[in-house]
């Protein structure tokens, strides 16, 4: 099992600093009438023998971390001294694939996370006060955005927001405007996007708070009562605080899964608008040119990302661990 | 039960009434819709004209003088043999379920009754593997496989899935176990057994519900994946879910897309089934890890 963990993660960095061979050339002299001329052909043979004896290539240290398709330092470095403030700086910025990436992700994640943890809280609370037969029905419905495989799910939509599809078309009705499409736009494939993940994480931050609130303790509620609390105030001041560690891991949970964006880029189709750093990674590994080394690159800067979005739990996991010892 | 001051003002209650059907329509209402909508020709499941012809289907009444047709379903299953990504998803998911609940229970049990202090380590490589995204990983395999010529076959990719998921498995086990008390094996020690025969005679008759929603959640992982299958099958073995993005591929180009919208469909009913049966191990699942963790 080891094996298939630290081996991958391994491979990954060992590849990220190696680009492939480039072929061998050999530069021959022809003599003509006319005058010599040097000709440059590829030599296939030692290329070959070369490719075999070093099957990762060339070792080329942290130059693809540098370069364009990844942290671009020089691009950076070039926009900072030739823009003069900071909104023309971070649209050159954006135009880079990694910050664009980067950007498209880190807004993703940052804006589902809350939405879901609210609309979470708030169908758990209804559902809670509904009656018990209804309960398992409504469970049910519940859980199948959720449980439904991400690109199925991004397709289903896709295909309801599309421009003839039922939601494209009552859109374009709202907004008395024929040729709406939200294809088109950045800013509405966004906005389709974050809708997607928040229906699609919503149930699982119901179905946690729900559990929750089952365990929430019906004297401290009675007691609130008494005091004259509102069913605001209840909430606010009794149901919340019972529920806040159950936030944290929803919130802790859906900031990783929504890091990772991937499958909804795809179904949706979404490519020129948004991507995320998986997709730049699937995008590398798929099609003809298998750039191995700029996906590896990539993941490897994705790994950091991961472990900085995890280090304060990591930290606390120690030393909560630490104590116990 | 509610006490008679617990109950809520008619307004409130209507409103978070109101709430929970928009909510249940909203979850709900894409997976009928596209159901209905699969059994319409093209022009009624995009409908320019008007929206209601996806309702009515009068695009599929001229074309096959009925307003259902399977042709969407019998273009995919047939024509583009979705049938045997079908089979190739339930040999993946058998293989899956079967090897992680294998390693899982025989180590989740072993974890869980030694002394030292696995826990943290576990606990961390399960939430850091849960927090990677599989394609990562993938760009590290990938060039092994090229290597030892193992790309494109069903076991790599198994090996794969079993692999990603494994920290996962053991950790839900693993905390399942250690609810079943010490003393049961004890006792079973006391009367002559072998620590083998503790596990064999008595802890897996008492742990099959954490076996089974563990499996679920394994078979669920092997099953909505994208990226590593994806990546790692070779056209004649792809399972269920790059499959459908192939169709995409090469149905936008063709205009039929509603053989992917069949073969959505398709994909989506076993996870329907699933729900319907498994709804209790799902939720008691999910929560598990929220009140331990």
């Amino acid at each position: 099992m080891l094996l298939f963990i630290a081996l991958p993660i391994l491979s990954v960095l060992l590849q990220s600093v190696h680009t492939p061979h480039e072929a061998v050339l050999i530069t021959s002299e022809s003599c003509g009438p006319f005058g010599c001329s040097e000709n440059t052909t590829i030599d296939h043979d030692a290329t070959r023998k070369l490719k075999s004896t070093e099957p990762m290539g060339r070792f080329v240290g942290l130059n693809i971390y540098f370069d364009r398709a990844h942290l671009a330092v020089d691009q950076v470095s070039d926009a900072w001294r030739t823009t003069d403030n900071f909104s023309t700086f971070f649209g050159e910025i954006s135009d880079l694939p990694f910050y664009r990436a980067m950007g498209f992700t880190l807004t993703y994640t940052f804006t589902v996370t809350p939405l879901l943890i609210i609309l979470g809280l708030m169908i758990a609370l209804s559902v809670n006060s509904l009656h018990r037969h209804l309960k398992g029905l409504v469970i049910f419905f519940s859980l199948l955005p959720m449980i439904v495989t991400p690109l199925i799910g991004s397709l289903i939509l896709f295909w309801m927001f599309d421009s003839r599809g039922i939601l494209g078309s009552f859109l374009q009705w709202l907004a008395q405007d024929p040729d709406l499409s939200l294809k088109a736009s950045t800013l509405h494939t966004w906005i389709m996007l974050i809708i997607y993940g928040v229906w699609h994480g919503a149930p699982f931050a119901f179905v946690v708070f729900y559990a929750g609130l089952q365990t929430l303790p019906q004297d401290q509620i009675e007691s609130a009562q008494i005091d004259g609390a509102s069913r605001w105030e209840q909430v606010r001041f009794v149901v919340i605080p019972h529920l806040m560690p159950l936030v944290t891991f929803v919130a802790l949970i859906q900031l990783m899964d929504n890091f990772r964006v991937f499958e909804p880029i795809v179904g949706f189709n979404a490519e020129a608008h948004a991507t995320s750093l998986s997709w730049i990674i699937f995008n590398d590994l798929g099609g003809e040119t298998r750039q191995l080394s700029a996906a590896a690159t990539t993941s490897v800067m994705t790994i950091l990302g991961v472990a900085i979005l995890l280090s304060p739990v990591l930290l606390r996991a120690w030393r909560d661990f630490k104590e116990k010892k | 039960m509610a006490s008679k001051s617990q109950r809520a003002s008619v307004g409130l209650r209507l409103l978070s009434n109101g709430f929970i059907i928009v909510w249940v329509i909203l979850a709900a209402f894409p997976f009928f819709w596209t159901l209905w909508g699969s059994f319409k020709v093209e022009l009624d499941f995009f409908s320019i004209a008007d929206w209601t012809n996806a309702l009515t289907g009068a695009q599929t009444l001229d074309v096959y003088g009925q307003p259902f047709t399977g042709v969407g379903y019998e273009g995919a299953w047939v024509k583009e043999e979705f049938w045997r990504s079908v089979i190739n998803t339930g040999i993946v998911c058998l293989f899956v379920v079967c090897t992680s609940l294998t390693i899982g229970t025989l180590g989740g049990y072993a974890l869980s009754r030694s002394g030292f202090r696995y826990t943290f380590w576990l606990l961390i490589t399960a939430l850091i593997f849960r927090a990677m995204p599989p394609i990562t990983l993938v760009a590290g395999y990938l060039l092994p496989f090229f290597e030892w010529n193992v790309w494109g076959i069903l076991p790599t990719t198994i090996i794969v899935l079993v692999a990603i998921n494994q920290p996962f498995t053991l950790w839900m086990l693993h905390s399942f176990f250690q609810n079943i008390p010490k003393e049961l094996d004890e006792s079973a020690k006391v009367d002559g057994c072998t620590q083998f025969q503790a596990f064999r005679h008595v802890i897996i008759p008492v742990m099959w519900p954490g076996v089974i929603t563990t499996g679920l959640f394994s078979f669920l992982l092997a099953y909505n994946d994208f990226a590593v299958t994806s990546m790692l099958l070779s056209e004649d073995n792809r399972t269920m879910v790059p499959k459908i993005a192939a169709f995409l591929g090469t149905t936008y180009t063709e205009g039929n897309v509603m053989f992917a919208v069949a073969a959505v469909v398709s994909a989506t009913a076993p996870l329907f089934i699933l729900v319907m049966f498994f709804q209790r191990q799902i939720v008691s699942g999910l929560t598990q890890g929220a009140v331990k963790g």
